[in-house]
């Protein structure tokens, strides 16, 4: 039992990974409490869909076009909608929570309340020590890693990503040092919300494809985005395997009461906080300094 | 000039104030409230049935009432339940005040509809429940028959003889695998979603098990809207389960099904999962939802009687896709409501409630008759059983709905084998029979 629960976390874990990983980056960059992180994540899953079934896409064709057509939705959005309210944190935060419900309901409009489904980039399933686990699962667990790897190649070894680690540490001194902040802002919020669509493409052959996809994801994202610590990436990282295993240990230790595994996850979180209110890597930024 | 302005906007005030405030413009249409969350597959089944029934009717020149024939004018109200019970109130209340219906059909949620059921009452407006399958809805008729008369109880049969027909599923594919793979005591995994009309499903299983010799390895509850239940069937495959009983009405019946059918759990899945009771369970289930047995009222090549073709190809020609029980709004206008204005050839509530209550009519589904509690006291719930209404068990056979139950049922010692016509033999997974043959 113990390797199921093991491989079962690893693989629960590296979608909240996935998801909350672009939650990080855009936070601890532009400090924007993006609630509508996981709505981009639900209209690439329509997106995929569409494409599919739709136009006659193949499945990779379709993933690319998600992550495309979210990133740039990204773009407008940002620029006629959070830019111009973006210093008022609590205006975005309201900002964002109406934005996602907005998306909900455009994606009912169109496609109804209907549980509609997309197939996997490779299907069937293989046995790790006697546990089965989808290909697309592994997928997910190995886009993971690839993510993280690609985003600290990118942090540590680019231009834009020195820019954005410096609006990271200090926002004000990063911009009297001649960096765009407003701009570093725009290509971080493109990036994070590319990531919600990855994770879209990478995630929606997994699951079921609905207007409310996007809420019980949200939860569960900032939960581990609040334990590993506001605006950590290698936080997000660790807290997402931590809940998943919280969840996993549920469904396996407690089947009758396998509905609870979303709140003893979240009820970790909270013990956690109370212990340390940063979180595990909490990221301290210039105004609290 | 001012006065003509004056005179101008008195006269648009006092229009608008007639058409908000006199909606029955119509005095020879009887409107019929429709009641269900309308962008979910539910309410679109309540809607097609009520509009097929209104077309039928009025295609004929309407309902005689008395000497006078009236047409059905049908009003849609969205309870968007799923998501908020306030919502399903709001839209009831909108249905009795705002446009003044004389009858109301629809409903899904217990929750909603309990609360909904409440406003219709104190409006005394019939409201025939097409959903909901809790008991209490109508032990609050026999409790307190003044106040919730007029309600009925459309379709599905409550949730007690629900369990009775699951658990005859359960034996009727558990002695199905004991005859063709050689087991003896079946395994059994009890998976249902938590959810309130599932607790006293789950609490009966467990008690029914050892009766018909099967052993339970475990309950699993997953949360109605789950995507991802991996880790359930990872755990139940470990228990040694050879069969899942599924009790599912919400979203988590796609996954569930989808995902045990991918990793070929040795477990064959009987049950209540109301997604495979649509035509979309195949695309939403990526064709993974093969061999999933669930609970239907309707499928096509199979009747009840000889209203059930008519009804489910006219119904399928119409609208694209075999009708699932929420339709039954159709049965609820056409046979019980339209029936009994035409012969109590009135619209009053108090004699139409006497009607309805003493009749007992066909429908597509089978026959209906209305139940009393043991002491007599009317229930307005729906008789269950041969002859009345039974339901079928439908199995996902070559990416279609295939009616596998009833197949020579015999309800008691001595009674008829039931065969409705158009049943096949219901087929094991072959990665179960290759788990467990002999």
């Amino acid at each position: 039992m113990l390797i199921d629960i093991l491989i079962t976390s690893l693989i629960n874990g590296s979608t909240y990974a996935l998801l909350a990983i672009g939650f990080s980056l855009i936070f601890g960059v532009a400090r924007i409490v993006n609630i509508a992180h996981t709505a981009f994540y639900m209209v690439a899953a329509y997106c995929i869909y569409f494409t599919t079934y739709r136009l006659g896409f193949n499945p990779l064709s379709a993933m690319i076009t998600g992550i495309v057509f979210v990133s740039i939705l990204g773009l407008i959005v940002y620029k006629i909608f959070i830019a111009p309210i973006r210093e008022h944190e609590q205006a975005v935060l309201i900002g964002t929570i109406a934005l996602a419900i907005a998306l909900q309901e455009i994606m009912m409009l169109i496609f109804t309340g209907d549980y509609l489904s997309v197939p996997a980039l490779i299907k069937g399933y293989a046995t790790i020590l006697g546990v089965k686990v989808f290909y697309q699962q592994l997928i997910t667990f190995a886009s993971v890693l690839v993510v993280l790897g690609l985003m600290r190649l990118f942090l540590m070894h680019t231009k834009l990503g020195l820019a954005i680690r410096a609006t990271a540490q200090d926002r004000e001194v990063a911009n009297l040092m001649g960096m765009n902040e407003s701009r570093v802002a725009m290509m971080a919020v493109v990036i994070s919300v590319g990531l919600a669509g990855a994770t879209g493409a990478i995630i929606v052959p997994l699951t079921t494809v609905e207007p409310f996809m996007w809420s019980h994801p949200l939860i569960m994202m900032m939960a581990v985005v609040v334990l590993g610590g506001m605006g950590s990436i290698k936080g997000s990282f660790y807290a997402a395997f931590i809940l998943g295993f919280a969840e996993a240990m549920v469904v396996f230790l407690i089947p009758s009461g396998a509905f609870l595994k979303g709140a003893v996850a979240l009820s970790i979180m909270i013990l956690v906080l109370i212990v340390r209110p940063t979180g595990l890597f909490g990221v301290q930024f210039e105004e609290e300094r | 000039m001012k006065k003509v302005r004056l005179l101008l906007v008195a006269g648009l005030v006092g229009m608008l104030a007639l058409t908000i405030g006199v909606p029955a413009w119509g005095a020879d249409t009887i409107k019929i409230g429709v009641i269900g969350p309308m962008q979910f597959v539910q309410g679109k089944g309540h809607w097609n049935g009520a509009t097929m029934a209104a077309e039928e009717i009025n295609a004929r020149g309407g309902v005689k009432v008395g000497k006078k024939m009236m047409k059905i004018e049908l009003v849609k109200a969205d309870s968007n339940e799923f998501l908020n019970v306030t919502d399903a109130t709001n839209a009831m209340e909108l249905l009795m005040t705002r446009d003044k219906v004389d009858f109301v059909v629809g409903g899904f949620r217990t929750e909603a509809v309990l609360a909904m059921q409440d406003i219709a009452m104190e409006y005394q407006k019939i409201f025939i429940g097409c959903g909901a399958a809790h008991p209490e809805l109508c032990t609050r008729v026999a409790q307190d028959y003044d106040t919730y008369k007029y309600f009925f109880r459309g379709t599905p049969f409550n949730s007690a003889f629900l369990v009775r027909t699951s658990f005859l599923h359960l034996k009727f594919v558990g002695d199905i695998l004991k005859k063709e793979l050689g087991l003896e005591k079946i395994k059994v995994a009890v998976v249902a979603e938590k959810a309130m009309w599932a607790d006293p499903m789950v609490a009966a299983t467990e008690g029914f098990l050892p009766k018909i010799g099967m052993e339970s390895v475990g309950v699993w509850r997953p949360s109605p809207v789950a995507t991802d239940v991996t880790a359930e069937l990872s755990a139940i495959q470990r228990a040694g389960a050879q069969m899942i009983f599924t009790i599912f009405s919400s979203s988590v019946g796609i996954p569930f099904a989808r995902q045990g059918g991918e990793l070929k759990i040795p477990a064959v899945q009987v049950g209540i999962n109301v997604e495979g009771q649509k035509d979309g369970f195949w695309e939403a289930t990526q064709g993974m939802g093969e061999y999933i047995l669930t609970m239907n009222t309707y499928c096509r090549g199979v009747e009840y009687n000889e209203l059930t073709a008519p009804f489910v190809e006219t119904f399928y020609s119409k609208f694209g896709e075999t009708p699932t029980y929420t339709a039954d709004t159709y049965a609820a206008i056409k046979y019980a409501l339209v029936s009994a204005i035409e012969e109590v050839g009135s619209l009053d509530a108090d004699k139409l409630v006497k009607a309805i209550e003493e009749s007992e009519h066909k429908v597509p589904g089978g026959v209906v008759k209305y139940m009393k509690d043991e002491q007599g006291r009317h229930l307005h719930d729906l008789t269950w059983g041969p002859g009345y209404l039974t339901s079928l068990a439908v199995q996902w056979q070559n990416g279609k709905p295939v009616g596998v139950w009833p197949n020579k049922w015999v309800a008691a010692p001595g009674a008829p084998e039931i065969t409705y016509k158009g049943i096949q033999e219901y087929k094991i997974p072959p990665w179960v029979i290759q788990a467990y043959k002999k």
